[in-house]
């Protein structure tokens, strides 16, 4: 369960989240969709505590993430957006130094290294430096980082962004074979990837929900049927809060 | 703990999966040679100490240490592996701690195997190593200071030379804080009780009476003390500026 309320996110006189609420249950695999700019990587960040919000809470597993920072993580499994990690170290050093932070032990370790090393086709590059990758691997490795520690929440930050089309099957794959009992929060700007995993979809644009709905309904509003009519309609409609460009938070 | 040592780990092995460790070793073994021997006249004096050798750490210090610190932070930073970092269950003190610890060890790993010198003194002459001894802790723990402003420096930017360049600045002016080359900033303006704490302040001070073989508690209280500020000022940089 993530319960977001009131969550608002200031960088001086820019506003970057505006005061956005809503809860995500088990089951639900969420597409957080919006143009570049609008708040979805911000937002992402304050859920999993690398940012600390304005104002408002965010709650994940029922711990504040703000007053429980390390029982909140504990049950995330996070992909940054870019994927980042540590690229001198080989792809099997990454994830065994992932385990050891998440502190998994014994078989149970074993079986979850066996499981993500499997799901993500890693076998054959395990004793690679993880720099020396294609891009497509190091975003493998990334979610296989995410994924280790078997997570109940799952926030995935532009997971197939470049990727190919393959891959890019892959990736919706594994997210449709774990959405069952988890909560997995996905951002993009690929319209066509909410169709293929979300089962509810969020549009966020200047840093409010414009729209929160299932994709066939969202879909629907649209004479033409198309979710990416509706998603134009949605923000193009919307003026800016303020004149200046949205500064990119991640990795200015 | 178990957190600390994890990351004390990943980053104490990531100096040997890359060229950094070979190249460090290697230089700081020359240099600290060359030092002793050429500069401090190891031979010419005739003493069966090593003087000559360990006079020569700070200067030695003060341009390797921040080579060895500044990507601590700030290479997390430029590939965004603090995110990563950050949002896995560790604290930002056990991260800091980690890392601080790791690149201390490394430096230590590279005053231990200066050890040919302490063989060399041993074949030629009858030297005191007592003194030896504790001119080595002075030496690692005046590392270990830099190092901690090393570390809280790496940590404000994402751009590795501005972190050496500051730390450079920042390390030289406590090693000589007790030299009027310093104090002379201060004279005049500030109240003799706070040039007088500057003065106190003086790596360079503390290190020698270190080196000359008297492990005085005031001496290892500064180090200590000195580190765990700097320590605690990285936290705080930390938690003030994460995200750019």
């Amino acid at each position: 369960m993530i319960e977001i309320s009131h969550l608002t996110k200031r960088y001086g006189p820019f506003t970057a989240v505006d005061d956005i609420s809503f809860s995500v249950e088990p089951g639900q695999v969420l597409g957080f969709l919006g143009p570049n700019g609008a708040g979805k990587s911000t937002t992402m960040k304050m859920i999993t505590g690398f940012l600390a919000p304005t104002s408002g809470t965010v709650r994940v597993c029922g711990h504040d993430v703000q007053s429980a920072p390390l029982a909140a993580k504990a049950c995330m499994g996070y992909l940054p957006e870019g994927a980042p990690n540590y690229a001198e170290m080989s792809v099997r050093a990454f994830l065994e130094f992932i385990a050891d932070v998440r502190g998994l032990t014994g078989s149970h370790r074993r079986s979850r290294m066996d499981d993500v090393i499997a799901r993500l086709g890693l076998n054959g590059v395990l004793e690679q430096v993880i720099e020396t990758l294609s891009k497509g691997f190091r975003r493998r490795v990334g979610l296989a980082q995410a994924l280790l520690h078997d997570p109940q929440v799952l926030i995935l930050d532009e997971p197939t962004d470049g990727l190919d089309p393959n891959q890019k099957h892959e990736v919706r794959t594994l997210i449709n074979a774990m959405s069952k009992d988890k909560i997995i929060v996905i951002s993009t700007h690929i319209l066509e990837e909410v169709d293929a995993v979300c089962n509810r979809a969020i549009i966020i644009a200047n840093g409010r929900i414009l729209a929160d709905d299932t994709p066939k309904a969202l879909a629907a509003r649209a004479t033409s049927g198309r979710l990416d009519d509706v998603f134009r309609q949605i923000t193009m409609t919307t003026k800016p809060a303020t004149s200046k460009s949205a500064p990119e938070v991640a990795h200015a | 703990m178990h957190n600390v040592l994890v990351i004390f780990r990943r980053e104490f092995f990531s100096y040997f999966a890359t060229p950094l460790a070979f190249v460090f070793i290697v230089i700081f073994l020359l240099l600290a040679g060359v030092f002793a021997f050429y500069l401090g006249g190891f031979y010419e004096r005739g003493q069966a100490d090593l003087a000559p050798f360990f006079n020569y750490h700070p200067w030695l210090y003060l341009f390797l240490i921040p080579a060895l610190s500044m990507r601590l932070w700030a290479e997390e930073r430029k590939s965004g592996s603090i995110e990563l970092l950050m949002t896995l269950p560790v604290t930002v003190w056990q991260a800091v701690i980690g890392k601080y610890l790791a690149a201390w060890c490394f430096a230590g790993v590279a005053l231990l195997l200066t050890f040919p010198m302490w063989i060399t003194v041993n074949y030629l002459g009858d030297p005191d190593n007592g003194a030896i001894f504790a001119a080595y802790i002075g030496s690692f723990l005046m590392a270990g200071g830099l190092l901690a402003i090393g570390a809280c420096l790496s940590a404000a930017t994402r751009n590795q030379v501005i972190a050496f360049i500051f730390t450079v600045v920042i390390c030289f002016g406590f090693l000589l804080s007790g030299f009027p080359l310093v104090l002379n900033l201060f004279e005049g303006w500030a109240p003799q009780p706070v040039v007088d704490a500057i003065a106190s302040l003086s790596f360079l001070t503390h290190f020698g009476s270190i080196s000359k073989g008297v492990i005085d508690l005031r001496d290892l209280l500064f180090f200590g003390t000195l580190i765990a500020a700097w320590l605690a000022a990285n936290v705080i940089v930390l938690e003030m500026k994460k995200a750019d």
